[in-house]
């Protein structure tokens, strides 16, 4: 392995437009983070904020057209996933990156035995015989906690229940042992004790194969337990980056804090309402000159619907791209520290 | 699975009773009749006609008849060729419009199928284009036109067929064409649309997030929810075109059973009519049943109890 000082991916400046009837979509404009390995990063946002195309970015996945990555650079192990034909791409996809989706009821292929589906990926990476991908296959559903894995390794998708099914993704996604493994959403569209069981289960297999993982989610609750640092997307740009302890209790952004006030509390007063961010993201395709949030910002001034915001250095690892980003800081601190 | 079958076929017999049914009622109630012409014959030959041939009794008296008949599968005699009965008649002509029946649906199913996959997987390039104008010219060009323009060009000017006369393979090959265009349009249609939804879907994805090659997402991955639709148009498809069509025997000069048909109802051949459509709805029945069975073999998902 080359020289990469323990990052397994870093992302630098990296665009991903889409064109469209409506004009170019700066679906992902400018973003860049990096991952050190066995690490967990959390990447938060609504929906539409570019979370998932970040992702299938760095997977080469974007279909094109009517995408396409204009700029950027993607480095993952000292290779410059941009730069591989498609082919090479393809040997890195599900061996050394793989990935899991946010819907378990159609990211599994219907039509074909769990089996095959499981079986293939071995197959074509680790050079197994049938008998060996077989058998491999069955190690992986015991390892997802799939009870009676042999027998239901003969079952078709429609024979599972959603979790079960989510855990296949996730036997598939790890069974060559992937250095990244890029969750997206993976239990938003799972009931919620599942999703806790989900949540559980890849964190124990990250800690017990050491892979590196992206948790794309738009649920704080979610990241919190789960990342060592947390991206913050809005309109496809970073708004927000901070270490997850430290994001959750001195956040320097008013979105982020617009979105730690949104998650709901149990000790939530009975009859006050929940708090929610007014207004709807913005049509990434039409945006406006000044910062993209401050249309729905509570503190926004002038400035900020007329100039692009700075993306501030608040310490090492904190940033946030505001104008008032340091004194949003400040008054997170004060509050903490009450 | 083999109780869903024995059931199905225990069901086209009473379908194919009420096809019968539906079918006689309306020859009876159109005006006129097989001996009708332009003179009225004297009342004496007409009530010796009807006579002989049972005209005379009670209607519920004949349709009884008619169905004892038909449930012992034997359709009588023909009126208007009275030295063949309407079995040996089928028996004759059925076969010319099966080989150019059976042959114009594998050509359409060969051509249609790659075409509609490889322009789905190239969308929007240029085989695309082109092959779904092609398509359209197919399905909007009328075989009673198709079929003279082939003859014209490719008998007529360049003799490499012969125009006419059913004989050898090489008499086969412009019938089958004429008659397979409409049928391979339709199916590269379907399948492009099929392909194209199917390789938008989230598994398709997932496949390539596994590395797999485009070759192996496609095929093992994308082909058999692509070609549903498809299968679901093929059943009653080639029943059609065994049914023979009239247009390409007319142009083509085949002895089959659509040109057949056709003459029987302009002869108000009561039997012959009968005959024809109960054993049509039959083959109609059994290739959707075919079509409903190998649904169960493509998707999983559906069972038969």
């Amino acid at each position: 392995m080359s020289e990469t000082n323990g990052t397994i991916l870093s992302v630098n400046n990296l665009k991903t437009y889409f064109q469209t009837e409506d004009g170019v979509v700066k679906a992902v404009d400018g973003i860049t983070f990096e991952l050190k390995k066995g690490e967990t990063l959390g990447i938060v946002g609504e929906s539409g904020s570019g979370k998932s195309v970040t992702n299938l970015s760095v997977m080469r996945l974007i279909p094109e057209p009517p995408g396409k990555i204009v700029d950027g650079d993607i480095i993952f192990n000292g290779i410059d996933v941009r730069k591989l034909s498609i082919d090479e791409v393809r040997k890195i996809r599900g061996k050394r990156m793989a990935m899991i989706f946010q819907d378990p009821m159609t990211s599994l292929n219907p039509f074909l035995k769990i089996s095959t589906q499981l079986m293939e990926v071995t197959q074509l990476h680790l050079g197994h015989s049938k008998q060996q991908a077989y058998e491999h296959a069955i190690k992986m559903l015991q390892t997802v906690g799939i009870p009676d894995a042999k027998s239901r390794l003969d079952g078709y998708p429609h024979e599972f229940s959603g979790g079960m099914r989510q855990r296949v993704m996730i036997a598939m996604a790890l069974s060559c042992d992937p250095e990244l493994l890029i969750a997206d959403e993976p239990t938003t569209a799972l009931d919620v004790t599942i999703q806790a069981q989900i949540l559980e289960l890849i964190k124990d297999l990250k800690t017990r194969m050491g892979t590196s993982v992206i948790l794309i989610t738009h649920d704080l609750g979610v990241v919190a337990g789960m990342t060592e640092k947390i991206i913050v997307m809005y309109a496809g740009k970073v708004f927000e980056q901070a270490p997850t302890k430290e994001l959750f209790a001195t956040p320097a952004n008013p979105y982020t804090k617009g979105l730690l006030k949104s998650v709901p509390d149990p000790a939530h007063e009975e009859g006050t309402e929940l708090y929610q961010i007014p207004g709807l993201p913005p049509d990434v395709a039409h945006l406006p000159p000044g910062c993209p949030f401050a249309e729905r910002c509570e503190r926004a001034e002038e400035i900020c619907r007329v100039d692009y915001p700075p993306f501030v250095q608040i310490n090492e690892n904190h940033w946030s791209l505001c104008h008032f980003a340091k004194e949003v800081y400040a008054e997170s601190q004060a509050h903490h520290v009450k | 699975m083999l109780s869903f079958i024995i059931r199905r076929l225990l069901l086209v017999i009473p379908m194919a009773l009420l096809v019968v049914t539906v079918t006689w009622t309306l020859v009876r109630l159109a005006p006129g009749s097989f001996y009708s012409g332009e003179k009225t014959l004297p009342p004496a030959i007409e009530a010796n006609i009807k006579k002989k041939y049972g005209l005379d009794k009670h209607w519920l008296e004949q349709y009884g008849l008619m169905m004892l008949n038909i449930i012992r599968l034997d359709f009588g005699d023909s009126l208007k060729y009275p030295d063949r009965n309407v079995n040996q008649i089928i028996r004759d002509h059925f076969p010319y419009s099966a080989t150019v029946g059976i042959l114009a649906y594998l050509l359409a199913l060969a051509l249609g199928l790659t075409a509609g996959i490889v322009a789905a997987l190239k969308q929007n390039s240029a085989f695309d284009y082109g092959s779904m104008t092609f398509a359209m010219l197919g399905l909007s060009v009328p075989n009673f036109v198709l079929g003279p323009i082939l003859v014209s060009v490719f008998s007529l000017t360049l003799y490499m067929f012969p125009p006419a006369r059913f004989g050898g393979f090489m008499s086969l090959v412009l019938p089958v064409i004429t008659l397979s265009a409409i049928y391979m349009a339709y199916i590269a249609r379907l399948t492009r649309a099929g392909m194209l939804e199917v390789m938008r879907s989230d598994y398709i994805r997932t496949a390539r997030a596994k590395g797999l090659s485009e070759k192996t997402v496609l095929l093992k991955h994308g082909l058999r929810g692509g070609i549903i639709p498809v299968v679901s148009f093929t059943g009653p498809a080639l029943a059609s075109l065994l049914a023979g069509t009239v247009v390409v025997e007319k142009v083509f000069a085949i002895p089959g059973l659509g040109n057949i048909f056709i003459q029987s109802v302009l002869n108000r051949d009561e039997p012959l009519i009968l005959g024809i459509v109960a054993f049509l709805s039959i083959l109609i029945m059994l290739f959707n049943l075919a079509v409903d069975i190998s649904y169960g073999f493509l998707d999983p998902r559906i069972r038969y109890e």
